[in-house]
């Protein structure tokens, strides 16, 4: 499998203070790389880096690079409109836009910037909602607003968002921590079939499902990268000794 | 606190008081507190209904007199001259005229520093900026009225020669830079309202900072503002002083703003300072402007609640 992101000496910080320290990793195409580490390490400011949502956040700023098919994304040519249309996120807590329909959603991205009128816009709701099998739940009900769904169904439908643009590469900060198992279950699924398709990276404290869904994982403590590796040598034979204490749950 | 640890709390105090006549005694304090508490608070209620009850009771007499159609499509306001007449459609026009050009200054600026404060400016310039606003909102509206006849005016007569030196015009500059802050900071609240999840959602779906306040922010926070709007018509409709020095005293049914005008609150004010005779028409007069304006501005303010209500939900 081909590398999709490099991700190279990155380094974080928000004002003055440090969260990153010199990560290196690179994150697969057509896999799940899984991201864990407890709460405060550095997780979601990682991914935040990956598609320059970090920088939009005042006084944060951040070095190293990310290179996303060997171009770095932080290059002074690139504009981050361009890079967050090709990194897709998911949202922690499902962030449906409560003012637009479920329809209305889906094309979000389209309609923010302007370039609804040149796409298709009914395939591409059917093409996003199928993919994040949200079509047959939602079909005859695409102009009620989406704050009416439940919250898996939200979850979804913000991954059939992020989808409808047509991103390269998918990441999801914890996306199924608002969610109930059977709602998780569905998402967990999802990512499964999604993984033929894309680069996906998860966030995620849930220990078992890291070790369900994700082909790598990256073990993230204070800031700094501990372990990376395959999932299934991370799980049963850590090299590092911190890793192992977190994994097994005799952490802090 | 909910409400079953706050149940918790108090079943605790009360069992630590428990020992002895502590807790009668308690008790006793408690209740007359709470009456006391009723009582205050009956006072602004009780004060409402008697407003209320004056200006309506009031008006009802006025309008014995003269039919409310009169009143109300009559395109004469003539109320102590001979022959008299009560229409009293000057007037709201006047009020009317001095509102709508007071808001087209109010509204842009008001929702344009609402959005430079909650959307561009620093955390720090912010710290500065809200308090500053607000101080600006306490401003003495005398102290608008003067600027408007003696800043305001000068210049609109140098632009228009043929304005009037008292004109409709320079008392809406006045209104609508009186109701700025107003809308700046009521706007602001709205804007930063929304919840910060809803803009990350758009940048990250590759929108730049305009597309985002102008489809997502401003659309999520689209009923507080409406808000701050018709609270901001509800303050030009019953602003007093600025129209009373500056807009003029003629009854005038015009729509054309360079002319003197009457507002119906810069009538009551003229009317109360005169000699009119206790009891008279004309006295009553101002009950009737009065209960007209009173419904303007409650619907306004009723308005403004629904509007909140709503729509108010992220
Ligand atoms: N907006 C911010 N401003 C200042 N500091 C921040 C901000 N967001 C996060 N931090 C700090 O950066 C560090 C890393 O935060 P981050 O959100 O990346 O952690 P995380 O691993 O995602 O945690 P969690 O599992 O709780 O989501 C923390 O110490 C946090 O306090
Ligand atoms: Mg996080």
């Amino acid at each position: 499998m081909t590398a999709r992101v490099k991700i190279d000496d990155l380094c974080a910080w928000f004002g003055d203070q440090q969260v990153l320290y010199d990560i290196s990793t690179s994150i697969k195409d057509r896999a799940v790389t899984a991201i864990i580490g407890p709460s405060g390490c550095g997780k979601s400011t990682f991914i935040r880096c990956l598609n320059r949502m970090h920088e939009t956040i005042p006084n944060a700023h951040r070095t190293g690079q990310v290179l996303i098919d060997n171009a770095d994304i932080y290059d002074h040519t690139v504009d981050p409109v361009t890079i967050r249309q090709r990194i897709g996120m998911v949202f922690q807590k499902p962030n449906p836009f409560p003012r637009m329909s479920i329809y209305d959603n889906v094309v979000a991205g389209f309609r923010l910037n302007g370039t609804a009128r040149r796409v298709n816009l009914d395939q591409i709701v059917e093409e996003s909602l199928r993919q994040a099998a949200l079509w047959e739940q939602v079909k005859d009900r695409l102009k009620e607003p989406g704050a009416s769904l439940s919250g898996g169904q939200q979850q979804r439908l913000c991954i059939a968002r992020a989808l409808a643009i047509k991103p390269e590469v998918l990441l999801m900060d914890e996306p199924c921590s608002a969610l109930d198992p059977a709602a998780t279950h569905r998402i967990e699924d999802l990512i499964h079939k999604l993984k033929k398709n894309y680069a996906i990276v998860v966030v995620t404290h849930n220990m078992q499902q890291a070790a369900r869904i994700s082909g790598d994982t990256g073990f993230f403590l204070d800031g700094t990268l501990v372990e990376f590796g395959r999932t299934k040598g991370i799980f049963t034979n850590p090299k590092d000794k911190r890793t192992e204490d977190y994994i097994t749950g005799r952490f802090g | 606190m909910t409400e079953d640890s706050r149940a918790v709390e108090i079943s605790n105090v009360a069992n630590v008081t428990m020992h002895g006549g502590a807790h009668a005694w308690r008790r006793r304090r408690e209740s007359v507190i709470y009456a006391l508490l009723v009582l205050l608070s009956l006072i602004p209620i009780l004060t409402t209904f008697g407003i209320i009850y004056v200006l309506f009771s009031q008006a009802f007499a006025f309008f014995m007199e003269v039919p409310i159609m009169e009143f109300l499509m009559g395109t004469k306001w003539s109320p102590l001259l001979i022959p008299r007449s009560f229409g009293v459609l000057p007037l709201l026009v006047g009020t009317l005229l001095v509102t709508v050009a007071g808001m087209f200054i109010a509204v842009p600026v008001g929702l344009g520093s609402a959005i430079f404060l909650s959307e561009y400016a620093s955390p720090r310039a912010r710290r500065w900026l809200k308090p500053l606003i607000e101080i600006l909102a306490g401003i003495p509206t005398v102290v608008y009225g003067y600027l408007a006849l003696l800043f305001i005016t000068p210049i609109i007569r140098s632009i228009f020669p043929q304005a009037n030196a008292f004109n409709a015009l320079s008392a809406a500059i006045a209104v609508g830079i009186m109701i700025v802050p107003m809308i700046a900071s009521l706007s602001e609240d709205a804007l930063a309202a929304v919840p910060s999840s809803l803009r990350e959602a758009a940048y990250a779906l590759g929108a730049n900072k305009y597309e985002v306040i102008t489809k997502v922010v401003v659309p999520t926070a689209s009923s507080g503002i409406a808000a701050s709007f018709v609270l901001g018509i509800s303050r030009a409709i019953g602003e007093t002083m600025i129209v009373t020095l500056a807009a003029g005293a003629t009854p005038n049914l015009t729509l054309n703003p360079l002319e003197s005008i009457q507002t119906v609150t810069a009538f009551i004010v003229q009317i109360s300072l005169g000699e009119t005779p206790w009891g008279s028409l004309a006295y009553k007069t101002i009950f009737a402007t009065g209960a007209l304006l009173f419904v303007l501005t409650m619907l306004m303010n009723l308005l403004a609640v629904r509007i909140t209500k709503s729509k108010g939900r992220f």
